[in-house]
């Protein structure tokens, strides 16, 4: 070994992600269980990369709605609108709030694209087995789970917005379909990045390693 | 060596051996980087006091109006609950359950269960249920969205602004102070030490 490190999975010990515990398993994944807390063990997430993969697609597909549906409609004596999230950005942008539109605009766009995107990106290595910057990869998996949750931002903007503009006689604001599509995609991608495994990216290496090992030990 | 020494990385599986650590330390993993554990500073007692601090912020956030908007005469105010039944009531009742989930009832969950753990640990006694405590606390974690719902309101006052007459409520300025004290929580409670003081009972 190079660098003298071992993976748990490579000695037959489990780590448990609830409490940190290592279990030694040699019964397989079934019955294993974290010998503190009692926690369900699994060698890797089960089935990992096709549940991400069912969960990135559902979120591909309802990113469209999200983005091309109104997330609210405005309505007030003589005009009624229609908002969708781009809209809304550009909204802001021209009313002359730059900084306000450029936080909306990471929060609702660039947020969620990226994490489809690098998630994309992180399974599809996966597959190929691919050998590229683990440590970057691992590294950008953990800036997926840190940013996810700020996308949240413009479903609290149309919740306060409904609820101090109601029943006016100036305005009725409303929940538009585009905003349970958006909701949606992020429930949707926070589960995708919570069932794939980062330990994948590093788990060929360990395979190299044992293969390796063998060898030596046969000639 | 006994197994309990040994910790797997939560990233990579990388296994490595468990050190003590100084005062305010963290241990890292050796090969992907990824934060394997702390050692706070008097955390328990730090973790207590932003915790019941924040309770109480977090139950004036929730009864006072979060803002209000004034139009030719007109008053309007809006609680989170107020904000969180509309939506249910206007037909859209997911959205409400994301909203309320997310704004109120896992933050509350959270703190409940901290204080139901840290408030006997305080007193030198460690009650029954501290797995299942644990394990529902690392659960609900990533779900827990004050401070993304703070931006949230901040970005529609702005927004109303430019309509209407906007006064802050005081559920509001509760909010902006709870938040800084549920990360200050956050970052000196370490369930690590809590599982290390459970396997040495058991």
């Amino acid at each position: 070994m190079t660098d003298g490190t071992m993976t748990a999975a490579q000695l037959g010990f489990y780590g448990c992600l609830i409490c940190h515990r290592v279990t030694e398993c040699t019964t397989g994944d079934i019955t294993a269980r974290c010998s503190r807390c009692g926690a369900l063990l699994h060698r890797r997430k089960p089935n990992s990369i096709s549940r991400t993969w069912a969960l990135l697609l559902t979120g591909y597909m309802l990113y469209i709605p999200a983005n091309v549906l109104p997330v609210m409609h405005t309505g007030s004596l003589f005009t009624s609108q229609s908002d969708t999230i781009m809209s809304g950005i550009v909204y802001l942008w021209t009313s002359g709030s730059w900084y306000l539109a450029g936080i909306v605009f990471i929060a609702s766009i660039f947020v969620p694209a990226a994490k489809l995107a690098i998630l994309t990106f992180l399974v599809i290595s996966v597959q190929r087995r691919s050998t590229w910057g683990r440590l970057d990869r691992t590294k950008m998996y953990r800036v997926v789970e840190f940013i996810g949750r700020w996308s949240m931002l413009d479903i609290f903007v149309v919740t306060i917005l409904v609820a101090l503009v109601r029943l006016q006689s100036l305005a009725t604001i409303s929940v538009g379909l585009g905003a349970v599509a958006f909701g949606t995609v992020v429930v949707l991608t926070m589960f995708a990045s919570m069932q794939f495994d980062p330990r994948l990216i590093w788990d060929l290496q360990a395979e190299e390693r044992s293969l390796q090992g063998n060898n030596d030990g046969h000639s | 060596m006994d197994i309990s020494d040994l910790i797997a990385c939560h990233d990579c599986d990388c296994l490595q051996r468990r050190v003590p650590l100084p005062l305010g330390g963290a241990a890292r993993c050796s090969r992907c980087d990824a934060l394997l554990y702390r050692s706070c500073r008097g955390g328990t007692q730090k973790t207590l006091a932003y915790t019941v601090a924040a309770l109480f912020l977090f139950l004036i956030a929730n009864i006072y109006p979060i803002a209000g908007i004034e139009v030719q005469g007109n008053r309007q105010v809006a609680s989170l609950y107020d904000a969180v039944s509309l939506l249910w009531e206007e037909g859209h009742p997911e959205v409400a359950v994301l909203v309320g989930l997310t704004t109120m009832i896992t933050p509350i969950i959270q703190i409940g269960l901290v204080l139901f753990l840290l408030v006997p640990l305080h007193f030198n006694h460690l009650i029954q249920g501290v797995v299942p405590v644990l394990r529902i606390l690392e659960t609900v974690r990533p779900w827990s969205m004050m401070e993304v719902f703070f931006l949230g309101v901040l970005v529609s006052l702005f927004k109303l602004e430019q309509l209407a007459r906007v006064e802050m409520g005081i559920a509001l300025w509760a909010f902006a102070a709870m938040i800084p004290l549920l990360v200050a929580g956050a970052m000196t409670f370490e369930p690590d030490e809590i599982w290390e003081q459970v396997s040495s009972l058991s």
